[in-house]
């Protein structure tokens, strides 16, 4: 196996001076999609915010072996990764085409692609990103981090409270991208888990508790139970719920 | 805020205690303090300059309760100084009460004031609530300049003493004043420390900290934050009163922006989150004032080149300058710099910086 | 009949005033949460510049006068990308110490310019048009009214354009919507905070400069004096909304000269009820989405 694209090590996050990440390590292979798991409020978005430096860090984050955890997040970002954030974070405002111009940081050979994945989002360029459905302001947020050419993407809950049909929709496009590019995901569906992670970390408590294939986890009721809280067979309905 | 009694809370109130002492003993003393203090402890005018430095001491704490304890961020607190020191100068002036009675009747008006603006402008948070207090302070502002024929319009209003006590008028009595001004201060002090030790206070700080996470607790964060605005309001009145006494009347720059700023400069320059701090800014920025006012106009100033005399004949010029020097690297202001030189880290010199600026995310 | 007419173009006028101001103030806090306090000494200082100018190339032509806006303009526009540059960015969001920094600002610069300039109104001269009146259904109106507005609608449309067909512009949109999701698309937000620092501080400038035309002198407290109604203005517009800021610019001017003229004098404060009533009704103000 090639050398990680991501290495976190000893990371640990602070929002409003309370600790939210405590001393994570782990490794993203420069392949596939590694799936960040672990019960609600257990850091999993904090630890991606972390990594881009959205939150106060200490810890060491190598990319591509470098060090990035010293620097802004623009910095990191323009070093090619891509963000997709929880609750999608479209600017309202703005119209489908503007967010999309806005991501664009070197006018965009992907845009081919985008378009491809994405055709409502074509048609529907000169729309206000806020008027649209929560499955289309996904794919605003997908498209915006799938438009450059970025070497990881980090993908909060893409799939948070959206319709199985759609659902079905987003995974393809992760799948699509990860043939291109590395993804680490945080995930509560573990349906879409199965299908696309290779890898998985598991957090409890703001640490992490298990490093291991996402096949060999799943198919471990036991296992699954004691980490997340949840039958892997009862997946779906957990996806759902939060 | 556990540790009430721990030896060093002891400490410092026997230290404030013996420094009350001193303070007290003064107008009794022939000490100088070139360039500090424009002549000996004991005459008139230098007994009224630290007079004011009290009285400025105290309107700070009022202040810090304000800001450094409850978090609120006003620019109208002049405006019950003002009411406090025009409240008492129109009773005196205008009808037959005697000092105390009209001061407990400002007193009862300041504090119907205080509640109505307060409970209007703690409906929004942040930004906007400095915005709301300085509108109305504005309008206290306004009032008082524009009716002349009430409240002498700009050129202030003079004391009335046919009804003021013997013992509070005159130059001879400048002494008398300033242990006023003493108990002031000490007063304040007290009620401010016993503030924050109460119940009240303790929410207070909670809010500042994390609104949400007392909301979660089930108190109403309006009610207290109403509270230590009303009491802080009525501290600022109290000093107004006697300062009014102190000047043998008031301006209407009292009531202005400016002065609010001046009192936020002061807290800032003490140390937000320090009650020592407030009464240290106090009584230095007074001091400051009063000795750069003097070299502004002294030879030495007026010999110098255009680009040097002009900054430096202007205090405020100097004083706004240090204001900005002390925020961008002085966090915690002089009272964190000695807490910082003297190794302790107490938790109310760090807290601010962090605190204000979730607080005000949370704002937004 | 022909004083409602004067009283709602003398109001447009001082709300084209009060726009340049509050222009500024509400894309700055939209876009950075900073209340700026020194925002009142852009414009004195862009009102002194424009009078220097029009002084040493003597007075009242119209060229002067079109100099002297473009003077005031840049000189606020630079002093204000300045102050964000040296101060406030140094203070990156850390919000309370940014005021504070502005406050201390507005302070000494008020002071400094006393030293200056002197504590007393300097009176100026402009084109002789600007001191005549026009006929206006019977109204007689003083023709400067005229210039500020349509100075001040110039300024908004080349905001609005400026936001709406510009990289900047499209950051400085997003921004104010989602500071930190901007950043984690790879630009760095804070060049658009020197930019919307230069963008009020030209409006303020500019508007220094139609002040003293307006008011007729100059003296240090011009700007401190516009400011505290541009912050009423802003918080009834809906801080951080450009649009709510011309909208309540408007209402606020006109109001305050009808008060002043049929309520005798009352104007300010009906200002500031008229806030109050806003806030009680609306905590946000008239387009604002965040408290």
């Amino acid at each position: 196996m090639s050398a990680p694209i991501l290495r976190v090590a000893g990371l640990s996050a602070h929002i409003a001076g309370q600790q939210v990440v405590e001393d994570v390590s782990f490794e993203v292979p420069a392949t596939g999609v590694t799936a960040l798991l672990g019960r609600n409020g257990v850091g999993k978005t904090s630890t991606l915010k972390a990594i881009i430096g959205l939150i106060g860090r200490r810890g060491t984050v190598e990319f591509d072996g470098e060090r990035i955890d010293g620097q802004p997040t623009h910095r990191i970002v323009q070093r090619g990764i891509g963000y997709v954030p929880e609750d999608r974070e479209v600017f309202a405002s703005l119209s489908v085409e503007e967010n999309l111009r806005l991501a664009e940081r070197h006018g965009g050979p992907n845009r081919t692609l985008v378009d491809e994945l994405f055709p409502d989002l074509v048609a529907r360029a000169s729309q206000p990103a806020g008027t649209l459905s929560g499955g289309q302001q996904q794919m605003v947020s997908l498209a915006r981090a799938l438009i450059n050419d970025n070497r990881l993407l980090l993908v909060d809950e893409p799939t948070k409270g959206l319709a199985p049909l759609i659902v079905v929709d987003v995974a393809e496009a992760l799948a699509r991208a990860a043939r291109a590019v590395p993804i680490l995901l945080v995930e509560q569906n573990l349906e879409v888990v199965r299908k696309l992670a290779h890898t998985v970390v598991v957090l409890e408590g703001g640490r992490v508790a298990h490093v291991g294939l996402a096949q060999e986890l799943l198919d471990d009721d036991e296992l699954t139970k004691r980490l997340l809280g949840v039958h892997s067979a009862h997946a779906q309905a957990n996806g759902e719920a939060s | 805020m556990k540790r009430v009694t721990s030896t060093r809370q002891w400490m410092w109130w026997i230290v404030g205690g013996v420094v009350a002492a001193f303070a007290a003993i003064l107008p009794m003393l022939n000490l100088s303090i070139p360039g500090v203090l424009p002549g000996a402890t004991y005459l008139p005018g230098t007994l009224q300059l630290l007079a004011v430095a009290m009285l400025f001491a105290s309107l700070a704490l009022s202040y810090h309760l304000l800001f450094g304890t409850a978090g609120l961020l006003s620019f109208g607190h002049a405006l019950y100084f003002g009411l406090g020191a025009y409240g008492v100068g129109l009773l005196l002036k205008n009808t037959t009460l005697s000092l105390v009675p009209a001061i407990a009747l400002t007193i009862a008006a300041v504090i119907c004031v205080a509640y109505l603006v307060g409970a209007l402008s703690l409906r929004v948070t942040g930004i906007s609530f400095a915005m709301v207090t300085l509108a109305f302070a504005q309008a206290g502002n306004v009032l008082v300049r524009r009716n002349p024929q009430i409240t002498g319009g700009d050129e202030g209003l003079q004391l009335h003493t046919d009804n003021v006590p013997q013992f509070l008028i005159g130059v001879l009595n400048t002494r008398n004043l300033y242990w006023v001004a003493l108990g002031v201060l000490v007063v304040v002090f007290v009620i401010v420390t016993c503030f924050e030790h109460s119940r009240a206070g303790h929410v207070v700080t909670a809010i500042r900290e994390n609104e949400l996470r007392v909301r979660v607790l089930g108190l109403r964060p309006f009610g207290v934050k109403l509270v230590a605005f009303v009491i802080a309001s009525v501290l600022a009145a109290v000093v107004g009163i006697v300062h009014l006494l102190l000047q043998s009347g008031v301006t209407p720059s009292a009531t202005s922006s400016d002065f609010t700023l001046t009192i936020l400069v002061i807290v800032v320059l003490g140390g937000v989150g320090s009650r020592w701090g407030a009464v240290v800014g106090g009584i230095v920025y007074t001091l400051l004032d009063q000795r750069l006012t003097a070299l502004a106009s002294s030879d030495a100033i007026a010999a110098l080149p255009p680009i040097l005399r002009i900054p430096l004949s202007e205090p405020l010029f100097i004083l706004g300058t240090l204001f900005i020097l002390v925020v961008m690297f002085l966090p915690g202001g002089i009272a964190g710099a000695l807490g910082r030189v003297g190794g302790r880290s107490r938790r109310s010199l760090v807290a601010p910086g962090v605190t204000e600026r979730d607080r005000l995310e949370d704002a937004e | 009949m022909s004083t409602v007419i004067l009283l709602i173009i003398t109001g447009l006028g001082l709300g084209a005033l009060y726009f340049l101001v509050a222009s500024g103030l509400s894309l700055i806090y939209g876009l950075m949460g900073v209340l700026n306090f020194a925002h009142g000494s852009f414009l004195t200082l862009g009102a002194f510049a424009g009078w220097e100018f029009a002084r040493r190339m003597g007075g009242g032509s119209w060229l002067t006068f079109f100099a002297s806006l473009v003077v005031g303009a840049v000189v606020g526009a630079v002093v204000a990308a300045a102050t964000e540059f040296l101060l406030i960015r140094r203070l990156y969001e850390r919000h309370i110490e940014q005021v504070l920094v502005t406050v201390g600002l507005a302070l000494a610069s008020v002071a400094l310019f006393d030293g200056i300039w002197g504590t007393d109104p300097i009176y100026v001269t402009g084109p002789a048009w600007l001191t005549q009146t026009s006929d206006i259904l019977g109204a007689r109106v003083p023709n400067d009214r005229f210039v500020l507005i349509i100075a001040a609608v110039f300024v908004l449309l080349a905001i609005v354009a400026f936001l709406k067909f510009t990289r900047y512009g499209l950051i400085i949109r997003a921004g104010v919507e989602n500071r930190s999701m901007v950043t984690a698309l790879g630009i760095d937000v804070r060049r658009a905070f020197t930019v919307v620092f230069a963008i009020g501080g030209a409006a303020a400038g500019l508007g220094g400069v139609l002040a003293s035309h307006y008011f007729g002198y100059v003296s240090p407290q011009l700007g401190g004096s516009l400011l505290i109604f541009a912050f009423i203005v802003t918080v009834i517009g809906g801080l951080g909304s450009l649009a709510g800021a011309a909208m309540a610019s408007v209402i606020v001017a006109i109001l305050q000269q009808f008060a002043n003229f049929f309520l005798g004098g009352t104007g300010d404060l009906v200002v500031v009820l008229l806030l109050a009533a806003v806030l009680l009704i609306r905590p946000t103000g008239l387009r604002g989405s965040k408290a």
